[in-house]
């Protein structure tokens, strides 16, 4: 059973779609392996599965191997890059916890379709057993394996959980969820929902993100939410749930994932809470976007991106979370 | 366990035709889970299928009478009187597709007032219909001024309730609301979807396919964010439309684009960065509808249950969605060569 090897597993969930479960669970396992952790991503979303596009391994195959699935590879373990410009901005301290980035590789339906066109239009029945084979089968040795789950709370999810609460020995090594949520009113409704799911099954809420709070137009620098403010940790605070942060939409975040560009900001850009860090990031990092850029691994680029530091600090709090359950 | 990567996949890729084209019969009493590959207890193959070999409820499936769903006829009846049905669709979760399809049926509604609009919410683990509609905490019931409300979310003790439920009991939901809700004459029933393709979908075609022998099911309206991330999931929905021979009547843009309201400025939340949805309308062949701006006040309406098009009917939203509106009631108008339906 391959999940033995897995020191923390941890669950991405939302009872909406679109919250940005996956962008979330990217930032999560590219923070984790900033601080020197190897992390695995699972994408169980199998009608929708988008993971592969996020670390932009879209044309990547699952290899076979004795005994089980490979999955597949984002980056190596390997020390972390120091260039000009980003020797300061990283050392927000990462460079405290050491400076090597652990090795992240992740599974997903997408790496088994013929095409990425294809629908995959599967029963419940069909689903349990994908998921089944997913967990048994891929070969993984890690800190961290990071679950992304589809919206709702169905097939998948309670598939995922009997096998989890079945076969995870000692079971404090699911160490438990993380619920994403967006602030508007509508999605806290069915984000509620996924609370209680996870209170009727026993899973531990690891904490709530209240993901693209607020909106930094890149003409003015003046913060619109978008999908209004607080709604997560209202929610957080009235099921006592820990509250891990608030994420701002960022473009910039949108454009590296979409087209390889590492992030860059007008000078004095603000993003929530962070204005001060984010401004002298922004400067001693404002080298314009270089194409010859493109090839550098993600995990690099993601060091400039204005998320990186908010991520840092979800990732340290979580961490904190998941020590103390095991 | 030995790994099998070929097996699945040789099996995985030729179901979808088969789950689709699968007819409905009675769902029999089962005595245990499905089995991995089950044809579906309520498919004709049910109990004659390769993988029904050694599961437990093979008997019971064989047995059940073959032929079609005798709720067929109940259901055909229901919708007997409404003219045009459409789903609102999209692979991905968070796009709109709830806010959309609420805003259409105000649209459509609010265009006429003789017209008369029902709304059906099939994402079961998460409806947010109620609320967008401002109907939240109500039991079903039903209103004179063009809807009639139904939702699972109705039947629950509390509205945080997680709705923990496999795909066969979401088929037999989505089958009681067109069977057992009065829908009465309907000049437009608009079905709202969840994201991805999978139970809730096949049971939402193949009962309005086979209870509609006209068919009623007018098309597919769906609705995509601009980046390519969504665009990939709406690019499988289109395979999924095209094996099901769902008619697309057109893409939706939603979330394209969003004004500053200090600067006036416009800028690209989610950057469409390969053409967006008018590219993959085109690429695909496929009407593309419209795109509606995001506007902060449209999430703010649906918070508190007020319709957006009441309350802004000047904004940029509201103007792109009533044209979006006016093209759907064409596009589905000149599939039947009928009057343009009051609107």
């Amino acid at each position: 059973m391959s999940l033995n090897n897995i020191q923390h597993i941890v669950l991405v969930l939302s009872g909406k779609g679109g919250v940005g479960k996956s962008s979330v669970t990217t930032q999560l396992a590219l923070g984790l392996s900033l601080q020197g952790h190897s992390v695995g991503v699972l994408d169980v979303d199998l009608t929708g599965p988008s993971i592969p596009r996020f670390f932009g391994a879209e044309g990547a195959r699952v290899r076979q191997a004795p005994g089980g699935w490979l999955p597949v590879p984002v980056h190596e373990a390997q020390t972390r890059e120091t260039r000009g410009g980003n020797n300061n901005s990283g050392g927000e301290g990462a460079d405290s916890s050491g400076a090597t980035i652990g090795a992240l590789s992740c599974m997903s339906l997408g790496f088994i379709l013929p095409s990425r066109g294809s629908a995959v239009v599967w029963r419940g029945p069909k689903k349990t057993a994908m998921v089944r084979q997913f967990l048994s089968d891929v070969l993984n040795t890690l800190d961290y394996l990071l679950i992304d789950t589809p919206p709702g709370t169905s097939d998948e999810h309670i598939s995922l959980l009997e096998t989890l609460l079945k076969d995870v020995q000692p079971p404090s090594r699911l160490s438990g969820a993380v619920v994403v949520t967006t602030p508007q009113a509508i999605a806290v409704s069915d984000v509620r929902k996924e609370l209680n799911f996870c209170a009727k099954t026993g899973l531990r809420v690891l904490g709530v993100v209240e993901n693209m709070a607020g909106f930094v137009c890149p003409h003015c620098s003046e913060c619109t939410n978008v999908f209004s403010k607080g709604g997560g940790q209202a929610m957080a605070a009235e099921f006592e749930v820990p509250f891990l942060g608030r994420v701002p939409i960022d473009p910039a975040f949108v454009r590296l994932i979409e087209e390889g560009v590492r992030p860059s900001y007008p000078e004095g850009t603000m993003v929530g809470g962070r204005e001060a860090e984010m401004r002298v990031k922004g400067n001693v990092d404002g080298e314009p976007s270089d194409t010859a850029d493109k090839n550098a691994p993600l995990v690099q680029k993601y060091t400039s991106c204005s998320l990186y530091p908010v991520f840092e600090g979800i990732v340290t709090t979580l961490k904190q979370n998941v020590e103390a359950v095991s | 366990m030995a790994p099998s990567l070929e097996e699945p996949a040789a099996q995985a890729f030729d179901s979808p035709q088969a789950a689709l084209e699968a007819p409905l019969k009675a769902q029999p009493k089962l005595v245990a889970p499905e089995p991995e590959h089950c044809p579906g207890p309520s498919s004709s193959a049910a109990g004659t299928a390769s993988s029904c070999a050694g599961c437990p409820n093979q008997s019971i499936c064989a047995s059940t009478p073959k032929g079609p769903d005798p709720d067929l006829p109940a259901i055909a009846a229901r919708l007997s009187r409404v003219r045009h049905s459409l789903l609102v669709l999209s692979g991905k979760g968070g796009v709109g597709k709830s806010t959309f399809a609420a805003l259409l049926a105000q649209g459509l509604a609010g265009a006429d007032p003789r017209a008369q609009v029902g709304l059906m919410d099939t994402d079961l683990t998460g409806p947010s219909i109620p609320k967008m509609l401002g109907v939240e905490g109500e039991g079903v019931h039903v209103s004179g001024e063009g809807w009639e409300p139904v939702w699972a979310e109705f039947m629950l003790p509390s509205r945080d309730d997680a709705v923990i439920w496999r795909g066969a009991k979401k088929t037999g939901m989505i089958k009681s609301f067109l069977r057992d809700v009065s829908w009465g004459a309907l000049d437009c029933l608009v079905v709202d979807t969840p994201p991805g393709t999978s139970d809730e979908h096949l049971a939402v075609n193949s009962l309005l396919r086979d209870a509609a022998p006209r068919g009623r099911l007018d098309g597919a309206l769906l609705v995509s964010t601009p980046q390519e991330v969504a665009l990939q999931d709406v690019r499988r929905m289109l395979d999924f439309c095209r094996k099901a021979a769902i008619p697309v009547l057109g893409i939706v843009e939603n979330m394209s684009g969003f004004v500053c309201p200090k600067c006036k400025a416009e800028s690209q939340i989610f950057r469409a960065s390969t053409g967006g949805a008018r590219a993959l309308a085109d690429e695909q062949r496929v009407p593309f509808l419209g795109a509606v701006p995001l506007d902060p006040r449209i999430g703010m309406a649906c918070d508190y249950g007020e319709s957006f098009l009441e309350s802004y009917p000047d904004s940029a939203a509201s103007k792109a969605i009533r044209g979006v509106v006016r093209r759907v009631t064409r596009a589905m108008a000149l599939r039947y060569g009928e009057e343009i339906m009051h609107i």
